[in-house]
């Protein structure tokens, strides 16, 4: 009997190791031998711990399991009151178009063979047969923008990089990701950490870069153990090292943990972070591309761009291109999070709309409330009410309604959310994270936070809004990045789609 | 368990982590994995053999929310305050947690038993609200199911 137990965190938080352990001992008791493999997760994350048996139709899934559900397992497994079928035929998942993420939650995260078994390093030998110009013409090609919020063509920034003239380049992989909502950066490196791995080696080929970091944020210990353990094995293989898969060329890759600060995900406060530095931003130019890590060029990509571009290299990039609408080419990990019934990863192309993702794919709230507000693109992305579900998931679609994509992330909120309470946090957060390196996001920040408190309280509510929309245009267009300048998205939006909530009436004073 | 200062055990986890090259972060996990915090006589050693000053290193310890300056207590449990976790009412669970325990956020149980911290996004979103205690995860809290969870480490 061959069980599929998950080991990504989600299920881990659920649970999943004593399932596992329940399930051996059961079987011991029964006399039954059963092989267990910890796979990542399929991205069903109401559903964990989701638990799969193999059999020659297909792997049949139950969850959420408990200790108890696990005896029935070996019984009737039809009958099973947590059954859920094919796990492949289930809606949420059956509807996806799974590229970055094929082989998540299909198999063992550090079976090599199996990752070479599912196309794994077929991107990489097609890399080095073509070469660094031809394989930054591949990425351009394929349209792959940027999947860490600011939607930049990946391409240029390689080619920008390759034509640099440096005696060391340098690949950076930005995993410190913080936003609330998301979590498509720990489900594929703890579920399929060698795409991680193949994407940045092929980074490397295709610039000349012979060092590689992966910044990862300290939240995240299982990642920083699957992904040390996916170097060590790519390197015992001969995919890194001093020769990678016999090209000549030498690339070393290693992980580097954060330090719980919000703001190293900016690119540039990254690599002070990476220098051993406080992790404050930058002034650009120079770009990274050229003026990066220890001052030589480097590339900084998200998580999912590099885990991408294994699939890009194997199947072309034109099979990439042909999803997708407009300017935004390719699918998006969709990661629905918070107050809702059919949460997780949904990977899709773009133009599928907010609403269909709301309602028909994510089935509306856990509490069962109507749909207040969906926040997208973390803490610094807009809130959506249900009258804009129409916007199509797209990156200009998204910015032409006053909002982003940002990493994928959307936040459900029932009917119960208070929108002041939620621009305050925003604030908040902002304030707790700033760098301090430019004014009107440190001191923007905290002022924002005391006049939210005032209109919260109904104290001269005319006048405090229209100080928090100057304040948001100052923060908005002078701050160094996007903490400061994009804090305004949450806090306006807000503002502008649920007036009501900013209209209290005042808290009387207590009387002396 | 962590133990008490040793120059020399510090002393070979800086120069454990030397060839890095961008060794400071790096030595300042290590050091308060070793010693639970990073205390004045560490910062003090590290300036010293990394040829930094003081301040630097001071800098770097008080501008990342992981670094602690004093010891925190037997076990940590940190609890989401994000978003996500916001939407599914883990800011009511934890103000009834913090008033249980009598602390406030970063706070020590006067026993000395748990320190509870603010984290922001352990990306278990989906399963939300969650927490870590020590290095352990946990999703779908209520307010029982946390408070059962800060009772059982001891």
């Amino acid at each position: 009997m061959k069980l599929y137990v998950p080991c990504d965190a989600s299920a881990l938080a659920t649970g999943a190791n004593k399932i596992a352990l329940a399930i051996a001992s059961e079987a011991a008791k029964r006399g039954v031998t059963v092989q267990i493999i910890r796979n990542g997760s399929r991205g069903m994350y109401w559903l964990e711990p989701l638990v799969e048996i193999a059999t020659p139709e297909g792997r049949i899934g139950f969850g959420p399991m408990t200790l108890a559900d696990v005896p029935g397992l070996f019984e009737n497994a039809a009958a099973h009151p947590k059954a859920v079928g094919l796990v492949e035929k289930i809606p949420f998942f059956a509807k996806q178009q799974r590229l970055t993420f094929a082989r998540c939650g299909v198999i063992d995260p550090l079976d090599l063979q199996d990752y070479q078994a599912h196309g794994g390093y077929v991107g990489l030998a097609n890399a080095i047969k073509a070469g660094a110009a031809a394989t930054c013409a591949q990425v351009k090609e394929s349209g792959l923008r940027g999947r860490g919020g600011a939607g930049f063509p990946t391409g240029i920034k390689w080619e920008t990089v390759r034509t640099a003239q440096a005696d060391q380049k340098y690949i950076v992989c930005n995993a410190d990701e913080g936003d609330s909502g998301t979590f498509a950066d720990r489900m594929i490196m703890e579920g399929d950490p060698f795409s991680l791995v193949e994407g940045m080696t092929i980074a490397a080929i295709a610039t000349g870069a012979t060092k590689g970091y992966i910044y990862l944020r300290s939240e995240y210990p299982h990642a920083i153990r699957t992904m040390n353990k996916s170097i060590a094995l790519a390197e015992k293989a001969g995919f890194l090292g001093d020769n990678v898969m016999g090209s000549g060329q030498a690339f070393h890759l290693e992980v580097f943990v954060g330090a719980g600060a919000y703001v190293c995900g900016e690119e540039t406060a990254l690599l002070d972070s990476l220098e051993g530095k406080r992790g404050q931003v930058r002034a650009k130019p120079p770009i990274p591309a050229l003026v990066g890590l220890y001052g030589k060029p480097t590339i900084v990509n998200n998580t999912i761009s590099l885990a991408t571009i294994p699939v890009i290299m194997e199947k072309g990039a034109k099979h990439y291109a042909d999803f997708g609408m407009g300017r935004s080419r390719g699918t998006m990990p969709v990661q629905i999070a918070g107050n809702v019934k059919h949460g997780g990863l949904f990977e899709v192309a773009f133009g599928i709309t907010l609403g269909e993702i709301v309602n028909d794919i994510a089935g509306g709230t856990a509490s069962g409330k109507p749909v207040r507000a969906v926040q997208a693109g973390g803490p610094l992305g807009a809130y959506f009410p249900p009258h804009l579900f129409d916007t199509p998931y797209d990156y200009e679609a998204f910015t032409k309604r006053d909002g982003l994509i940002g990493h994928g992330g959307l936040v459900i909120f029932d009917e119960s959310v208070d929108m002041a309470k939620m621009a305050r946090f925003a604030m908040e957060f902002c304030a707790h994270e700033s760098c301090g390196k430019c004014t009107p996001c440190r001191i923007g920040s905290t002022r924002g936070m005391e006049v939210m408190d005032n209109i919260i309280a109904g104290h001269e509510p005319e006048k405090n809004l229209a100080l928090v929309k100057d304040l948001c245009e100052t923060m908005k267009f002078g701050s160094l990045c996007a903490l400061g300048g994009f804090t305004p998205y949450p806090v306006m939006s807000a503002i502008t789609h649920f007036p009501e909530d900013f209209q209290k009436p005042a808290i009387p004073l207590a009387a002396e | 368990m962590t133990r008490d200062w040793n120059p020399e055990a510090a002393d070979a986890i800086v120069a454990a982590h030397l060839q890095l090259e961008g060794p400071l972060l790096p030595i300042l996990h290590a050091i308060q994995e070793e010693f639970g915090y990073i205390s004045e006589d560490a910062m003090r050693l590290i300036a010293n053999r990394l040829n930094i000053t003081r301040a630097e290193v001071y800098g770097v310890v008080s501008f990342y929310h992981d670094y602690r300056q004093q010891p925190s207590g037997r076990h940590v449990l940190k609890l989401c305050r994000a978003e996500a976790c916001q939407s599914m009412g883990g800011e009511a669970n934890a103000a009834k947690l913090l008033e249980r325990l009598g602390v406030d956020w970063g706070g020590t149980t006067a026993d000395g038993r748990l320190t509870v911290e603010p984290i922001y996004c352990l990306g278990l979103c989906a399963c939300a609200p969650s927490a870590m205690l020590d290095d352990e995860v946990h999703g779908r809290l209520d307010a029982d199911s946390l408070e059962a969870l800060a009772m059982e480490a001891v």
